[in-house]
C-alpha cells in the first residue's frame, strides 16, 4: 500500500508483535518520508505505543522489521536506535527528576559526544571544549523550547507543560533524524496544545521529520501531512488527513460499529 | 554561606590545609590511638567516596562493597609479606590491587546488569559474603590466604628507604607511623575527591545519574546502560582496592574478619547518612561514623562515673545503643542526609511545607 514513496526515512515492513495470545501488532507496514509530520492514531489499545516501542528498540518485534535511512534498523537495543537518529518522548513523561532541566538536555548529548573517564579525570583540552559545547547546545535547546528561565530547576519541579517541552528538548539534543512524540498533548489545555502545535511545526521546519502519536484528532488532522490509523493492531489506512477523516472504517473504529 | 566557593578561595584552601596539617599533632596529644582513628576516618572517606560512585551517582545499591576492599587488602598482603616471601614495591602492588578489585567489580557487575534496587542489594550482599568465605577457606589444599588466621608481618608502605612505619625525624619534628600514614591518606583522599567532583560533572557522570533516575529514558536517548553500569562498578571497586591495599600496609595484618557484612553496611550508612551523591556530605558521613563510635567508646564510661558515680551500663553495649539511636534520629529528621546537595535540600523543604 505504501511502497515506493519517494524519500523514505523509515519503512516498517510487516511488523508483528504478540504478547501471549494478544496480537498487539499484525503485519503493520507503513512509510514515513523525510521532512513530513506523520500522524499515528487509533483508539486506546490499538497498538500505537507498541509500534513505537518496537521501532525504538524497547521491544523486539516477533515478525517483520524496519528500514531506517536506507539501512535495516537492528532494533534490539534502544541506545542503538538513538545512535541511528531516532529520538522519542514518552506518553507518561520520563525525565531525570533529580537533575536540573539543563542537565537533562546535556545528558541528551551523550550519544553525540565521546569524553570518557580519563578525559573527565584529567580535564584535557578536548574534554573541556566538548563540555562547553554540550552546555551551549543544551542552553540553545532550552531557548528553542522556551523554558530557558527554568534551566537550573530540578526537572521534577517544572510544570506539566514545561516538562513536556523539556522532554522534547532532551530528545532534540540527540540530533535526531526522526523525532517520535508519544501523545505530547495528553493532559494539555487548549492554549498549551496550540503552543505545542507551533513548536512541533517549527521543529519540522528546521528539518526534523516527526512521528506523532496522538489522541487529539483535531491536532493530528491540522498538523500532519499524512496519517496512519491503527485498530486492533492492524493498519486500517495510511493517507492524507482529508481522506482519512472521511474513511468509513476509521469512523467505525473510533465510534464503534 | 557557599561552602563550595569557600573551599576554592585562597583563604579557604589555606585554612583547610592548616587545619588538616595541624590535626594529627593535636590528636597525638590524646595519644597515638587518636591519630590512628583519624587515619581510619580518612580511609573510610576514601571508601565512602568510592561507593558513592556506585550508589550515589549510578544508583546501584551495592551491599557487598567491602569485597573489593578485601581484594585490594589481600593483594597487598600476598605480594608484600613473608607469606609467599614476596616484597614487591608499592608502585607495582597498588595498581595490581586496584586492577584485581576492578576485575572483581566487573565480575560482580556483569550478571547483575538487569537487577535493580532490592534485588541487586541481595546479590551484591551475597557476593560480599562469598569473597569473605573464600578468604576464610583458601588455606587448603594450597595455602593461599592462610585462612582465618590471616596474614601477618605485612610490609608497610615505603618509598625507597622512607618507611611509613615507626617514627622518623623530619625537620626536627618527630613523625610517628600513624601520622605519616595520615598525610599519605589525606593526599590520596584529596585525589579521590578531585576525581569524584570531576566525574560527577562530566559526560560519564551525567549518564550515571540519568541511569539512576530513569533507566528506560536513559536508554532511549542513547546511553549504553550496560557498559556504563559496568564502568560504575569497576570504578567504585578500584577505589575500594586501593583503600584495601593501604589498610593492609597500615595494619600489618589482615584476616577475613575485617571484611564482614557489617563493614559494607557501615560504608553504605556513611554515604546515606552524609547525603547520597553529595561529595561533602559523604565525607562528613564517613568522618562522623568513624569518629563517633570511638568518642563514645572513650567517653561513655567516664561520663557515667562523673554523673552517677558508678558504672550503670556496660560502656560497650551503650556505645552501640547511642550510635544506633543517633542513626535513627538523623534519618528521621534529616531524611536526605546530614549535608544533602542544595537541590535535594530545596526540594525536601518545598515538599515538607
Amino acid at each position: 500500500m505504501s511502497a515506493n514513496l519517494p524519500n523514505p526515512l523509515l519503512e516498517a515492513k510487516a511488523v508483528a508483535k504478540h504478547f501471549g495470545g494478544v496480537k498487539a501488532l499484525q503485519d503493520v507496514s507503513l512509510t514515513i518520508r523525510k521532512g513530513e509530520i506523520y500522524g499515528l492514531i487509533g483508539p486506546n489499545g490499538a497498538g500505537k505505543t507498541t509500534f513505537f516501542n518496537c521501532m525504538t528498540g524497547l521491544y523486539v518485534p516477533d515478525g517483520g522489521g524496519f528500514v531506517f535511512d536506507g539501512a535495516p534498523l537492528v532494533a534490539d537495543a534502544p541506545d542503538k536506535a538513538a545512535a541511528r537518529g531516532i529520538a522519542r518522548t514518552f506518553q507518561n513523561i520520563r525525565l531525570f527528576g533529580n537533575m536540573t532541566a539543563l542537565e537533562n538536555v546535556m545528558v541528551g548529548r551523550h550519544v553525540r559526544t565521546k569524553a570518557g573517564v580519563l578525559g573527565a579525570m584529567f580535564q584535557n583540552a578536548a574534554t573541556k571544549a566538548e563540555e562547553a559545547a554540550i552546555r551551549q547546545k543544551a542552553i540553545d535547546l532550552l531557548h528553542y523550547v522556551r523554558i530557558e528561565e527554568r534551566a537550573d530547576d530540578l526537572s521534577r519541579n517544572l510544570s506539566y507543560g514545561d516538562q513536556r517541552r523539556l522532554e522534547i528538548a532532551r530528545a532534540l539534543a540527540t540530533d535526531p533524524k526522526l523525532l517520535c512524540l508519544d501523545e505530547p498533548a495528553a493532559g494539555m489545555n487548549g492554549t498549551e496544545t496550540e503552543q505545542l502545535r507551533e513548536l512541533i511545526d517549527g521543529i519540522r521546519r528546521d528539518g526534523t521529520t516527526i512521528l506523532l502519536i496522538e489522541h487529539d484528532v483535531k491536532l493530528v488532522m491540522g498538523l500532519c501531512d499524512r496519517v496512519a490509523v491503527l485498530d486492533y493492531g492492524a493498519l486500517v489506512i495510511e493517507d492524507v488527513p482529508a481522506v482519512v477523516q472521511k474513511d468509513q472504517r476509521v469512523i467505525e473504529a473510533y465510534l464503534g460499529a | 554561606m557557599n561552602f563550595g566557593r569557600f573551599f576554592r578561595s585562597t583563604a579557604g584552601i589555606a585554612l583547610t590545609a592548616a587545619f588538616l596539617i595541624a590535626l594529627p599533632f593535636v590528636a597525638a596529644m590524646g595519644g597515638q590511638a587518636w591519630v590512628r582513628i583519624l587515619d581510619f576516618a580518612i580511609l573510610y572517606v576514601f571508601l565512602a567516596l568510592g561507593l558513592n560512585i556506585v550508589v550515589g551517582l549510578a544508583g546501584l545499591l551495592d551491599l557487598g562493597y567491602i569485597a573489593f576492599y578485601a581484594v585490594g587488602a589481600y593483594a597487598w598482603a600476598l605480594l608484600a609479606s613473608p607469606h609467599f616471601g614476596l616484597h614487591w614495591p608499592i608502585w607495582a602492588i597498588l595498581p595490581i590491587g586496584a586492577a584485581l578489585a576492578c576485575l572483581a567489580g566487573v565480575v560482580l557487575g556483569s550478571p547483575t546488569l538487569k537487577l535493580r534496587g532490592d534485588y541487586l542489594a541481595i546479590v551484591t550482599l551475597g557476593f560480599g559474603e562469598i569473597v569473605r568465605i573464600f578468604l576464610n577457606n583458601l588455606n587448603s589444599p594450597i595455602n593461599v590466604t592462610n585462612g582465618p588466621q590471616g596474614i601477618t608481618l605485612i610490609d608497610p608502605v615505603s618509598f625507597g628507604a622512607f618507611k611509613f612505619s615507626g617514627t622518623t625525624q623530619i625537620f626536627g619534628f618527630a613523625l610517628s607511623g600513624p601520622q605519616k600514614y595520615y598525610f599519605l591518606l589525606v593526599a590520596l583522599a584529596i585525589l579521590v575527591i578531585i576525581i569524584n567532583v570531576r566525574l560527577q560533572n562530566s559526560r560519564i557522570g551525567r549518564a550515571w545519574q540519568a541511569i539512576r533516575e530513569d533507566e528506560i529514558a536513559a536508554k532511549a536517548i542513547g546511553i549504553n546502560t550496560r557498559n556504563l553500569k559496568l564502568l560504575a562498578f569497576a570504578m567504585g571497586a578500584s577505589f575500594g582496592g586501593v583503600a584495601g591495599g593501604i589498610f593492609s600496609a597500615m595494619q600489618g595484618f589482615v584476616s577475613p574478619e575485617s571484611f564482614s557484612l557489617i563493614e559494607s553496611i557501615m560504608i553504605l550508612a556513611m554515604v546515606v547518612l552524609g547525603g547520597m551523591g553529595h561529595i561533602p556530605g559523604v565525607i562528613l558521613g564517613a568522618v562522623l561514623l568513624t569518629v563517633l563510635p570511638e568518642v563514645l567508646r572513650y567517653g561513655v564510661g567516664p561520663l557515667q562515673m562523673a554523673v552517677f558515680g558508678k558504672m550503670l551500663v556496660d560502656p560497650e553495649s551503650l556505645r552501640m545503643l547511642v550510635f544506633g539511636l543517633a542513626l535513627v534520629l538523623v534519618m528521621r529528621f534529616k531524611p536526605a542526609g546530614l549535608w544533602p546537595s542544595p537541590e535535594r535540600k530545596r526540594e525536601l523543604q518545598e515538599t515538607g511545607k
